[in-house]
């Protein structure tokens, strides 16, 4: 029995969709080069402006990619395949990580691509930087794969690619993503705080200035985060398997 | 690679019960199938018998009761690669073609058929590089076939594999389906299709309102369900004692000729020849699975309409 040919066809799938160069790489891009080349100079949160442009489009390509799998686990749902792999014997928790590896390894071409559009707008980074906050962005995206399996087991096929765009856009106005930051102090910065896409925006910021990565607080909550949300997937799946 | 199963262990079905909230799918069903037979699960919709298929696919657990497959529960059976089945839902996955659905389902299995073989075996290969979204219903329905075959699994479960296919799709899928069942596999299929469970299987087990109301060879189902009829010319005997003689239900007379409608036409036939050596020109005809089916099934229709309505 191979593993990986089950993980390969899950990659194939992917890559066989149009819809996820356009949200993954294509608007990223183009979004980054629109917004940053006219503000190559400016500086934002004391880092330059393309640094954290830079970081901000890397990490709305890799949500896309990060909730993927849960677009597919409805899909699947929804066209019988689920149950049809349940009388094969493939075990749900293989599928599980081959869903969960290809997630990240779809992730990585958006992570390439914005760093190199970065590089050519000026952003400079010693290796050990754009590893650390290569590192620190795949760490960060751990929430946004269960949410993308929450949602992938619980919506219905058809209300799903708006759920999904939904979550992704809310976190993404929440975490500073659209190149500007809702508050700097109060209530709402607080709430901005609490948002793992906050920290994965901060990604740039961490290594280039602090130098030490992320705080205390962005590790604490993107466990929290995942702590909370992988039990809820749980039952989600299992809600499924019970219906089914 | 796994163990394959003794030759002495079959399929075994032992009490099973199901509910869907206060509908009855499953009430106490029994059933035992030895390696090699090919059976037909036959009833009218909502008789239970996709809940009796996904039941012995580990998809859906009994309320009661116990199912061995080989030896094992269902989704040991299943995971050991014993197990390919046919859904009655399709399995369209975007963005593969045919040959990679069934090249993937492949894998997943210990020791599986060449996928190229299983292709051709069920036409599948003429249309190998389609998308498996941009299939026609016959199309599918041979995609989801070779999907079930290529594990080469020891028992093939089948939920109407033939629902929604034309005359011509219907009789290359059986005429697939006897070369493998003559490869020594287990096979069961569910139907309301008469001719078919007449046709291609050993046996018929015949399920309403989620009970097996009959089980045998076809030929048997039939006589159990009566409707054999005797023709003779007999001028010298009176209704009332043909009536009156074993296995005979109704008598009729038309001039010399007279008409019996049979519950047992054997025994009736044995004293008929015995109480009249006169008659002559006898004529036993059988009634038609047709007629044994809505006989045996009769009452279900409400229960029926219940249990898809419940499912739904």
């Amino acid at each position: 029995m191979s593993r990986s040919t089950h993980f390969r066809y899950e990659v194939l799938r992917v890559l066989r969709n149009r819809v996820f160069y356009a949200v993954t790489l294509v608007l990223p891009i183009v979004l980054f080069f629109g917004v940053a080349s006219g503000q190559r100079h400016a500086t934002f949160n004391g880092t330059s402006f393309p640094l954290y442009f830079m970081t901000a489009m890397a990490v709305y390509g890799s949500m896309f990619a990060a909730v993927g799998p849960g677009a597919r686990i409805a899909r699947d749902i929804s066209g019988g395949w689920t149950r049809q792999l349940r009388i094969t014997p493939l075990r749900a928790p293989t599928d599980l990580a081959a869903k969960v590896a290809s997630a990240y390894l779809l992730a990585l071409p958006t992570l390439v691509l914005l760093f190199l559009a970065g590089a050519l707008l000026g952003v400079r980074l010693a290796a050990s930087q754009w590893l650390e906050m290569t590192g620190l962005i795949l760490v960060g995206l751990v929430p946004f794969v269960v949410i993308g399996f929450v949602v992938g087991y619980l919506m219905p096929i058809d209300t799903l690619t708006p759920a999904l765009g939904g979550i992704v856009g809310l976190f993404s106005l929440f975490g500073g993503v659209y190149g500007f930051e809702l508050a700097k102090s109060g209530p709402m910065f607080d709430v901005m705080k609490a948002l793992p896409s906050y920290w994965l925006v901060q990604a740039g910021r961490s290594v280039a200035v602090g130098g030490g990565g992320w705080p205390g607080q962005a590790w604490l909550v993107i466990a929290i985060w995942s702590v909370v949300l992988v039990p809820i997937a749980g039952l989600a799946y299992r809600r499924n398997a019970a219906r089914a | 690679m796994a163990t394959r199963p003794g030759p002495d262990g079959g399929i075994v079905l032992s009490h099973l019960s199901k509910s869907y909230g206060a509908v009855h799918a499953i009430r106490s069903l029994d059933l035992a199938i030895a390696p090699g037979e090919t059976v037909a699960l036959l009833g009218p919709n909502g008789a239970g018998k996709t809940t009796t298929i996904d039941m012995m696919l580990g998809l859906t657990r009994p309320d009661r009761g116990i199912i061995s497959v080989f030896g094992l529960p269902p989704a040991k059976a299943v995971q050991a690669g014993w197990v390919g089945g046919m859904l009655q839902t399709g399995s369209p996955l975007d963005h593969l073609r045919v040959r990679e659905l069934v090249a993937l389902t492949a894998s997943y299995y210990p020791a599986p058929l060449e996928v190229d073989d299983v292709l051709r075996l069920t036409g599948a290969d003429a249309f190998a590089g389609q998308w498996t979204t941009k299939l026609s219903g016959g199309q599918a329905q041979r995609v989801r076939f070779a999907a079930a075959l290529v594990g080469d699994p020891d028992l093939l479960l089948l939920d109407e594999p033939t629902a929604g296919i034309d005359v011509e799709g219907r009789r290359d899928f059986w005429q697939s389906m006897r070369d493998i069942a003559r490869q020594g596999k287990t096979v069961v299929f569910a139907t309301h299709y008469l001719e078919e469970a007449d046709a291609y299987a050993d046996r018929i087990v015949l399920i309403a309102r989620g009970e097996v109301v009959a089980d045998g060879p076809a030929t048997e189902i039939k006589a159990q369900a009566s409707s054999r009829t005797i023709r003779a010319t007999l001028p010298d005997a009176d209704t009332a004692t043909l009536r009156a003689l074993p296995g005979v239900r109704a008598a009729d007379r038309h001039g010399n000729a007279i008409i019996l409608s049979c519950s047992d036409a054997d025994s009736a036939l044995r004293a008929l020849l015995g109480a009249f050596p006169s008659i002559r020109d006898i004529e036993v005809s059988g009634g038609n699975l047709e007629e044994a089916f809505m006989e045996l099934t009769a009452e279900t229709s409400d229960a029926a309409v219940d249990v898809m309505e419940a499912r739904r």
